[in-house]
């Protein structure tokens, strides 16, 4: 869109046609030119022969400039670069003025991670009475301690223990209908990897997931980074609550196919990220069908699935793809227990699947990114132990419930509504009357004066791919009741000092 | 069932949904050889005292040498689980919450020491130079991804470990052109060698962009003279070139002072021109016998190199979990000093018996002084010397000997009949049950 506007004006311009049509053929011109060095090899380095055999070492490590500088990939060339996107950079920028009640109270408030330490005393507990009887695992022979069973290699998928461990666990907190297989399941060193190597297997370079936006950000880096596979936003609007119709999905798919892009698969949370809302089961079911019809896959990704506090009630698609009117092999969940169990720094993800061969290339990628074996052993400890799981999920939601009243309550004295949501560890708030002008470059506006006046981070609908400006989420989970008042209370100076 | 389909890439009219490239190729090399004995081990696992008479595994590159020493210090210095973070509430809360990719500082400044130790204090290493990754194997392909792009070539000399051919070339679409060394010169890397490599991948219009070696070498069991580090580093610069050297094995040379890390020869060079091409990958999997813990480094001279595989590393972090056990553990430099020690010897002392007891059986190895294997030359054995016939041996010491090594064409050896045999992942009993199985057959072979 945005190389249209300009070439339109200099059409209508003086010079019109002529200009026109020019600009275009300067840009062809260079875009061949550019193609064209990329795909031959560059001539090899002259040095190569020119160098007489008896030149000593010194001096040709002491060339100093003539030697050329060592190029790395352009692939990591993207990499090199500062973070372009205001999820990166507002994260960036708290790190250099981090908020702390006592002793920073003008500092940077964090609104930007997806992170609760609400149920830390409980883990605590937990870890301070199990952790050492988890890992120190007694030997048979001699009764001492027997460091094999967490130091030696096992299979990178993962123990079957942790996996029955995790298939149990996600099982119960995902309404207890649905059961898992543990030999369909891969686990991986956190959710970040599970994204990644899922799309490895399921699209080539060069093609494309349908993805409803708004999304998380990290989508773009996990996915395209080292795969090449583009994403795909498909547009949902605050008139339906940002959920995804099979419409907006139909039309995606045809504009793709139109320019000439290959989908091979929709990718979307559930609960959702960052709006919060729980997909209904005929929603999915939708979805589904229409992944059926057009013979592509299904990734839900459901690591918010235990963070689930309102009244709706999470369906995986594990157990719509279970009730036997689809074919099976097409769908694909991530799950991990950075959200639900409040351990991102554990690096723990999985990758479940109903396709066999996805499952076998998962299995072989996870050489690449396998939970330790003394981790899987904790977690084999933790989840099995099932009065715990329960009392600790059942604070995990309550306390949610509880702290998300607080933040809603505390933004609607402001006037400042937010979306609806049943799950997740954020709520999707519009802040569009405190915009200046309604447009992305308004809502850039305002994520600045967050930033830098209000000292509050939160994550602009524009990182997220919301077609809507103004929309911003604020992660609250990290909170102490008392920062609360705190943050609405910058809010409001600065919705006065923008209206002043 | 329709598994075949599954794995056609045609377009197909039955509505069987595809998958990618990388699925259904099999650079994965699941089926060769290497880990074909692998499978037979897993369904016929020697046993002591339960099945004597079973597979004993000789394919794996596991150091179990060591381990009462692990459990010694972690029994000792780990009064109820101090040290694994359950204690006091700041520890846990940010263990659990820590997910940055920079890594623990003093998890860092631990391996920065160790690896230091190891080389005896002949390098320094800057904490802000490693980037963790979740093993080796994750450190190679990172850098695979970093500094080569599809279809771009590294160079690596044969014979190599069969992994790289999956973790280099699998997701990376980088390819392996082969750096021919044979036991003329004890299969070390020549000048010629180099340039013939990096002219059969010019000539193929293929681009290069590095070379990859291991030091000490994998399979060969030996390190690498200084001499050809040198002449590697110039070949680098000439070709304007990336040296990747990875020393997975350098904390299990038998004798320290045999062992030049590519370290100490940038150590002395100023020109950062020179020394940004240089990475070094390390892991704590061989060394200190903690696959399982899934800890891997890269080590860069090179500061984009750094920062982009710091942020690539995103897909493959060390869990916060092994950070915090193993940062007490790794720079309480009493313990590492006396577990370096030990470890080499217990190795050397193994691989003397396991060199001696096949000279007895009248086979010879290639003399080795370090890692967790040994290179076996049963060429005279073979009936042709072809890759056949090398694997009609192997096929027969797995079946009629029930040892599973690894013969030297999955190591791209360019020459027929050698095998690597690993000696540190059994006990010592075990070894010389293998030992006598290997007498009684060169026993047999010579009654014919």
């Amino acid at each position: 869109m945005r190389l249209i506007v300009p070439l339109q004006g200099v059409v209508q311009g003086r010079g019109g046609l002529f200009v026109g049509s020019l600009i275009p053929c300067c840009l062809f011109y260079f875009l061949q030119l550019y193609l064209k060095r990329r795909r031959s090899p560059p001539p090899p380095d002259s040095d190569s022969t020119e160098l007489p055999r008896t030149s000593s070492r010194s001096s040709l490590f002491t060339r100093g400039n003539s030697i050329g500088r060592v190029r790395v990939s352009s692939r990591a060339a993207p990499l090199a670069k500062p973070p372009d996107s205001p999820y990166y950079i507002g994260l960036e920028r708290v790190k250099t003025d981090p908020y702390d009640r006592v002793t920073n109270r003008d500092g940077i408030i964090q609104l930007g991670l997806a992170e609760s330490t609400l149920c830390f005393d409980l883990l605590q507990r937990w870890m301070s009475d199990n952790l050492m009887e988890s890992l120190m695992i007694q030997s048979d022979v001699d009764g001492g301690f027997d460091v094999s069973s967490i130091a030696m290699y096992q299979p990178f998928e993962g123990l079957l223990e942790v996996r029955v461990a995790f298939a149990d666990f996600m099982s119960r907190i995902m309404g207890g209908n649905v059961s898992f297989d543990p030999s369909n399941m891969v686990i991986t060193a956190g959710g970040t990897p599970a994204v990644e190597v899922l799309a490895f297997c399921l699209a080539d370079h060069g093609n494309a997931f349908l993805i409803p936006s708004p999304y998380y950000p990290g989508f773009d880096r996990d996915i395209k980074f080292r795969t090449g596979i583009e994403l795909i936003p498909v547009h949902c609007r605050s008139s339906d609550n940002f959920t995804v119709t099979v419409s907006a999905l139909e039309q995606s798919l045809s504009q793709a196919r139109k320019r000439g892009s290959k989908v091979s698969g929709i990718l979307f949370s559930n609960p959702s990220n960052p709006v919060g809302n729980i997909l209904s089961r005929e929603t999915l079911h939708a979805i589904l069908s229409f992944a059926q019809e057009k013979n592509i896959h299904v990734i839900s990704d459901e690591i918010f699935a235990g963070s689930v506090y309102g009244d709706k009630e999470f369906v995986s698609m594990a157990e719509v793809a279970a009730s036997g009117d689809f074919d099976k092999s097409r769908v694909h969940i991530i799950y991990g227990l950075s959200k639900d169990l409040s351990l991102p720094g554990f690096r723990t993800g999985v990758i479940y699947s109903f396709h066999e061969d996805v499952v076998s290339a998962a299995k072989k990628l996870m050489r690449f990114c396998s939970m330790p074996v003394p981790v899987q052993r904790i977690l084999i400890s933790l989840l099995s132990d099932t009065r715990f799981i329960e009392e600790y999920m059942a604070a995990h939601r309550q306390r949610i419930r509880d702290k998300h009243f607080l933040f809603v309550e505390g933004l609607k004295q402001l006037g400042i509504p937010c979306a609806e949501s049943g799950g997740g560890l954020y709520c999707w708030v519009d802040m569009s009357s405190l915009l200046t002008s309604y447009s992305e470059k308004g809502e850039l506006e305002l994520f600045e004066k967050l930033l830098s006046v209000a000292k509050i981070n939160a994550t602009p609908g524009t990182a997220c791919y919301c077609i809507e400006p103004g929309w911003f989420r604020c992660c609250f989970t990290a909170l102490a009741d008392e920062d609360i008042p705190v943050i609405m209370e910058r809010i409001k100076l600065l919705a006065e000092s923008s209206t002043s | 069932m329709g598994l075949p389909l599954m794995m056609e890439r045609s377009s197909n009219n039955n509505n069987v949904v595809e998958l990618s490239r990388v699925a259904v190729s099999d650079t994965h090399g699941e089926d060769s050889p290497y880990f074909a004995g692998w499978k037979a081990y897993d369904e016929n696992p020697y046993e002591e005292s339960h099945n004597p008479s079973g597979v004993i595994q000789m394919g794996l590159a596991e150091n179990q040498v060591s381990f009462d020493l692990l459990e010694s210090y972690l029994e000792k210095k780990n009064p109820e689980g101090s040290m694994w973070g359950s204690k006091g509430a700041p520890g846990f809360r940010e263990n659990a919450l820590f997910q940055d990719y920079h890594g623990l500082k003093s998890f860092r400044q631990a391996m920065a020491s160790f690896m230091q130790q190891i080389r005896g204090g002949k390098a320094r290493f800057d904490p802000d130079r490693i980037v963790l990754t979740a093993g080796a194997t994750a450190a190679n392909e990172l850098l695979t991804f970093i500094l080569a792009d599809p279809n771009d070539a590294l160079l690596v000399p044969t014979p190599y470990y069969p992994g790289f051919d999956r973790d280099l070339r699998w997701r990376t679409g980088v390819r392996i052109v082969p750096i021919h060394c044979d036991s003329s010169n004890h299969f070390q890397i020549t000048p010629e060698a180099l340039e013939q490599a990096y002219q059969t991948a010019r000539d193929a219009n293929i681009r290069v962009r590095g070379v990859l070696i291991t030091n000490p070498s994998n399979p060969l069991g030996a390190t690498v003279q200084k001499k050809v580090l040198e002449d590697l580093l110039d070949f680098c610069v000439r070709k304007n070139i990336h040296l990747v050297s990875d020393e997975i094995y350098s904390g299990s040379v038998f004798h320290a002072s045999e062992f030049t890390s590519v370290a100490e020869i940038v150590e002395n060079i100023d020109d950062v021109s020179v020394k940004e091409r240089v990475h070094i990958v390390y892991s704590l999997s061989k060394d200190l016998g903690l696959p399982g813990f899934r800890v891997g480094t890269i080590y860069s001279y090179n500061d984009n190199v750094v920062r982009t595989a710091r942020r690539m590393s995103s897909f493959t972090l060390v869990s916060s979990q092994t950070q915090q056990l193993l940062a007490s553990m790794l720079s309480d430099e009493e313990f590492t000093e006396k577990y370096i020690r030990i470890n080499r010897e217990r190795l050397r002392r193994r691989y003397e018996t396991i060199v001696e007891g096949l000279k007895k059986a009248g086979i010879e190895c290639l003399k080795g002084n370090a890692g967790l294997f040994c290179w076996m030359n049963l060429g005279f054995l073979l009936d042709t010397k072809t890759k056949e016939g090398e694997l009609a041996l192997w096929d027969v010491i797995l079946k009629e000997l029930k040892l599973n090594i690894s013969p030297g064409s999955s190591c791209h050896c360019s020459e027929y009949g050698w095998f690597r045999v690993c000696f540190a992942n059994m006990s010592e009993k075990t070894l010389d049950i293998a030992l006598k199985r290997i007498h009684e057959f060169m026993d047999r072979q010579s009654g014919f």
